[in-house]
């Protein structure tokens, strides 16, 4: 019994799915908003469900169900991300499908319920053949989720291209898992922990990498990141938007339990702070010469990837949440699913009145939609992390850990990347703000929902920016991984 | 009276919420609000120059200190001394005056004035602020309304002006915030108190690592000065920013990057600053120089007031690191302190002066000629008597003629500086002359010879701009005239810091 307490999450998360599938088989086809509501209110009682003690987040970090699920901190955090994000992103999915004609709007609401259950199985998997299986999950889930809007072209090149690619990259993955199951002679992460240091040298690097494929792959690092333009533009923007925080958040936290527990350090410290360098610099490189702010937003999520496997290498340890790497993870992740959802909203308000996701046709939006274009100001200047938004406290704690470990030289990368990223995000801000509306444009609506989720986005972004404590102080106790 | 600080600080915000539900077309109420805001705060820093104890300028007043963010182990720390009082009123007095000045902006006025009142709050933050990440998060937070205000009301070139004022700038921050975090991390007990580090000189054992959080400091001061070769973003901004905009930009904005020397980098790390005096000392010279020979060339007035600005920001730079290259030695701190209190006064003097001057480009070319180019006018003198008054006087206080203000700080960082750096000063006194020159020049072009029949009908500063223009010309020459009061409160906070040096 005790150990399905600490389950209830992903208890109410399975009926919640199974509940949805059902509801959305009774209701009409223009209904559908009741399978969407429902989906939110189920995902605020999960959220509420995740802060009891014994799902782990002020509670005893330990193994459950055969030692192959971790009920800590850690978990649990990702839980709240997760959930949090699900449920911004039902509401503007809720925005986006309004009014729109389509066949699947139903089925994307349930599959985004069961999306998380997957996300939420990733982050507190301890075994690799649930990793795998959570992995896998939600990315079938995901290929549909990025091809549902059938009548689409470019979303139906989205899901094609986002399975062919994300298939390979489990396979890469699971070769990896392998490696480690033959030479640790067991798949979970806490055994092989006491094994790897027997491994033959260069053993652990070469699964490492493997592994690499996989979880790279869902948090968009190059080389790994080819797909993500393509479906970022071509998917549904709502399933965008939670590819871009939930699915990357989910993966982070994959990789930091795989990489801290089972593995040595020396076996990848060395190749992720490439790896970082080159997402941050091919990411913003890319980024600049977008037009479009869907493919934009995609480039600038590969940017982002790096600077959190800033902290990720970040390894050594501080006393206070300055100079801790995973803290800085942590706390980034959450500000940036706060600010990129709402860059995401605004893009969704945007489409539906001017049916346009060039960057071009903005100009002039500070006349037309003032709400708009503040909140666009606030999640552009949060991604460029410029203080009393969520994302400078984030780049301010991956940079303080960076430079207590020593790697003062990712710091300078990261700080030279900003400046670039600068560049395109202004660029945002430029269209909207400093050029004037083209001839006879009148304003544009702004709806109930959209502002509601406007808002929400906003005050997260601004509330982290300007008194994060609370949330310093939940990533400081969330950082305790379970380690044996 | 604790608040006090706080009140100053944050009443242009509150003036700033107040105008967000003000609707767009109520065009009096808005200019009302903004002005009885800004007003009301110039005010209230008056007030605390009154209860300001100026026999203690060396010491932080006025204290306010609360904890922010605990578990980052940020404060909510606030104080003035001898050094950043007058900057604040600077800032204060030059908001105020130029509100007073926009009265007639009727392009988005209501985005105008929120984004000054921000402005406002982010300029006296910095100079407030005793706390790293508070500093860190006003310096930033000045930089967007300002890229606004240039972005939206500037000049043809606008865009590129705003966004490279813009970038330049964050290189400049994110670079200092490196050298913060270096300093943080060497330090014990870890803190961001700015007057705890500076006591406890965290790198005073290891000079390669403090020279390279020097450089992170360095980099992000020096881009605000602006010190060659890093003044390009200036030019551009200034001349495309609006009147106001410029305004603020010459007489407060640059100051950040001087306070930041002066506050933070040279007690902070002395021995690095010390080690590199000599370079930045040539770099402060070729400004001077540099600055002086291409304000000469000028044929557009606004682009030699923003040249001008690069030869007085490099005297700044030339005492300071006249001051630094002596630090702890017994032997001069006579003439580091003259030089380093000539430096203060001369970032206040070039405020009054180079904010006026501004003004005054503003008055011809905003509603008037339309053009600010040199050759265009001619015999303006009988034209425009009060405007020809006025002009005169600032600029001849900007070339540094004695009984005008600028003449007390330049007479101050030369006399200080040539005790030091004989050869550098003469060669800094090669861009007083020029400077004289093209001063001179302009007058001449401006407002002697024959009128050019174009201005026949130009008329002469109406009220609003005389209001605008009048105290920072009543300023320069009483500050001109007596210093003393300024200048002992001065040089007390400046011999606690080079006290500090040891």
């Amino acid at each position: 019994m005790m150990d399905l307490r600490a389950l209830a999450p992903e208890l109410i998360l399975t009926a919640l799915g199974l509940g949805l599938l059902c509801l959305d088989m009774v209701t009409r086809a223009e209904e559908k908003r009741i399978v969407g509501w429902t989906g939110i209110a189920g995902l605020a009682a999960a959220l509420v469900v995740t802060l009891l003690p014994s799902v782990g987040l002020f509670g005893r970090p330990r193994l459950v169900f055969f030692e192959t699920y971790a009920v800590d901190p850690f978990a649990a955090f990702f839980k709240i991300v997760v959930i949090l994000g699900a449920i911004l992103v039902l509401l503007a999915a809720l925005d986006f499908f309004r009014g729109r004609q389509t066949t699947h709007e139903g089925d994307v609401y349930v599959l985004t319920v069961f999306m998380v259950l997957g996300l939420v199985l990733m982050a507190a998997a301890a075994d690799l053949i649930l990793l795998f299986l959570a992995i896998e999950f939600v990315s079938l889930v995901s290929y549909v989720l990025a091809g549902s809007l059938k009548a689409d072209r470019k979303s139906n090149e989205a899901g094609v291209k986002y399975f062919f690619y994300g298939a390979a990259a489990s396979a890469v993955m699971l070769y990896g898992f392998s490696y480690l199951y033959g030479a640790g002679q067991t798949t979970n992460m806490y055994h092989l922990a006491q094994r790897v240091a027997a491994f033959p040298p260069g053993f652990a690097v070469v699964a490492a990498v493997l592994v690499l494929a996989g979880l790279g792959f869902k948090v968009s690092l190059v080389p790994f990141h080819q797909w993500t333009p393509d479906v970022y533009e071509g998917a549904p923007t709502p399933i965008t938007a939670f590819l871009s925080v939930a699915s990357k958040a989910a993966g982070f936290a994959a990789l930091l339990r795989l990489f801290y527990v089972a593995l040595a350090p020396e076996a990848w410290v060395a190749i992720l702070a490439v790896l970082a360098t080159f997402s941050m610099t091919v990411g913003n490189l890319v980024a600049l010469s977008q037009r479009n702010i869907k493919r934009m937003l995609a480039y600038s999520s590969i940017a982002h990837a790096g600077y959190i496997l800033i902290g990720v290498v970040a390894l050594t340890s501080s006393l206070t949440p300055v100079g801790s790497g995973i803290s800085a993870v942590l706390f980034y992740l959450l500000a940036y699913t706060f600010t990129n959802v709402g860059a995401f909203s605004v893009a969704i308000a945007i489409e539906r009145t001017l049916g346009s996701d060039a960057i071009a046709d903005y100009a002039g939006l500070s006349q037309r939609a003032p709400f708009l274009a503040i909140a666009m100001a606030v999640f552009m200047l949060s991604l460029t992390g410029v203080p009393l938004t969520a994302l400078f406290f984030g780049k301010f704690l991956l940079f303080a850990a960076a430079i207590q470990s020593g790697l003062l030289w990712l710091a300078v990368v990261g700080i030279l990347n900003t400046v670039v990223s600068l560049y395109y995000y202004a660029g945002v801000i430029w269209a909207m703000w400093l050029t004037a509306p083209p001839e006879g444009a009148g304003r544009v609506g702004e709806s109930a929902l959209s502002r509601v989720l406007l808002t929400a986005t906003v005050a997260g972004t601004l509330v982290l920016g300007v008194y994060p404590n609370p949330v310093v102080q939940l990533v400081q106790t969330a950082r305790l991984l379970l380690k044996l | 009276m604790s608040g006090l600080l706080s009140l100053v600080l944050w009443l242009p915000v509150a003036g700033a919420l107040v105008l967000l539900v003000v609707p767009r077309d109520r065009l009096a109420t808005i200019r009302g609000v903004a002005l009885a805001t800004v007003a009301l705060d110039f005010a209230i820093s008056l007030g605390a120059v009154a209860v300001f104890d100026r026999a203690h300028a060396d010491t932080m007043q006025l204290v306010e200190r609360v904890p922010w963010i605990p578990s980052l182990g940020a404060t909510y720390y606030l104080g003035v001394d001898g050094l950043s009082l007058p900057l604040v009123i600077l800032t204060t007095l030059l908001t105020l005056l130029c509100v007073v000045y926009s009265w007639r902006v009727d392009m988005r006025p209501k985005e105008y004035m929120i984004l000054f009142l921000i402005l406002e709050t982010g300029l006296v933050g910095v100079f407030l602020a005793l706390d790293f990440i508070l500093f860190y998060v006003f310096w930033e937070v000045s930089l967007v309304p300002m890229f606004f205000i240039i972005g939206i009301w500037g000049g043809p070139r606008r865009v590129y002006a705003a966004i490279k004022f813009f970038l330049y700038t964050l290189v400049g921050s994110l670079a200092m915030l490196l050298g913060i975090l270096i300093v943080y991390f060497n330090a014990s007990p870890r803190t961001f108190d700015i007057i705890a580090l500076i006591h406890q000189k965290p790198l005073a054992g290891d000079l390669q690592l403090a020279v390279l959080a020097f450089w992170g400091f360095f980099l992000g001061f020096a881009i605000k000065v602006p010190m060659f070769p890093f003044h390009t973003w200036l030019p551009d901004a200034h001349v495309e920013a609006p009147t106001a905009g410029s305004v603020l930009l010459a007489a407060v904005l640059l100051k950040l990057g001087t306070y930041g020397f002066v506050r933070i980098a040279l007690p902070l790390l002395p021995g690095a600053f010390q080690h590199v005096a000599t370079i930045v000392a040539i770099l402060a010279v070729i400004s001077v120089v540099y600055g002086a020979l291409v304000a000469m060339a000028q044929t557009d007035l606004k682009k030699l007031v923003a040249y001008s600005s690069v030869t007085h920001m490099g005297y700044v730079m030339l005492a300071v690191s006249a001051a630094a290259s002596i630090a702890g030695r017994g032997a001069l701190q006579g003439a580091a302190t003259t030089a380093l209190s000539g430096a203060t006064v001369e970032m206040l003097a070039h405020g009054v002066i180079t904010g006026a001057l501004f003004f005054l480009v503003g008055v011809i070319y905003d509603y008037r000629a339309h053009t600010r180019g040199l050759g265009d006018f001619g015999g303006l003198g009988l034209r425009l008597p009060v405007y020809t008054g006025i002009t005169m006087l600032v600029m001849l206080a900007s070339l540094g003629l004695p009984g005008l203000m600028g003449f007390v700080a330049e007479f101050m960082i030369f006399l200080g500086a040539f005790q030091i750096y004989q050869a550098m000063t003469v060669a800094a006194l090669v861009g007083v002359v020029i400077t004289v020159a093209y001063f001179l020049w302009a007058i001449h072009r401006l407002f002697f010879g024959p009128l050019n029949t174009r201005w026949d009908a130009l008329l002469d500063m109406d009220g609003r701009e005389k209001w605008a223009l009048i105290p920072l010309a009543a300023l320069t020459v009483l500050i001109g005239v007596y210093p003393r009061p300024l200048v002992d409160m001065i040089n007390l906070a400046m011999l606690n810091i080079l006290s500090l040096l040891r």
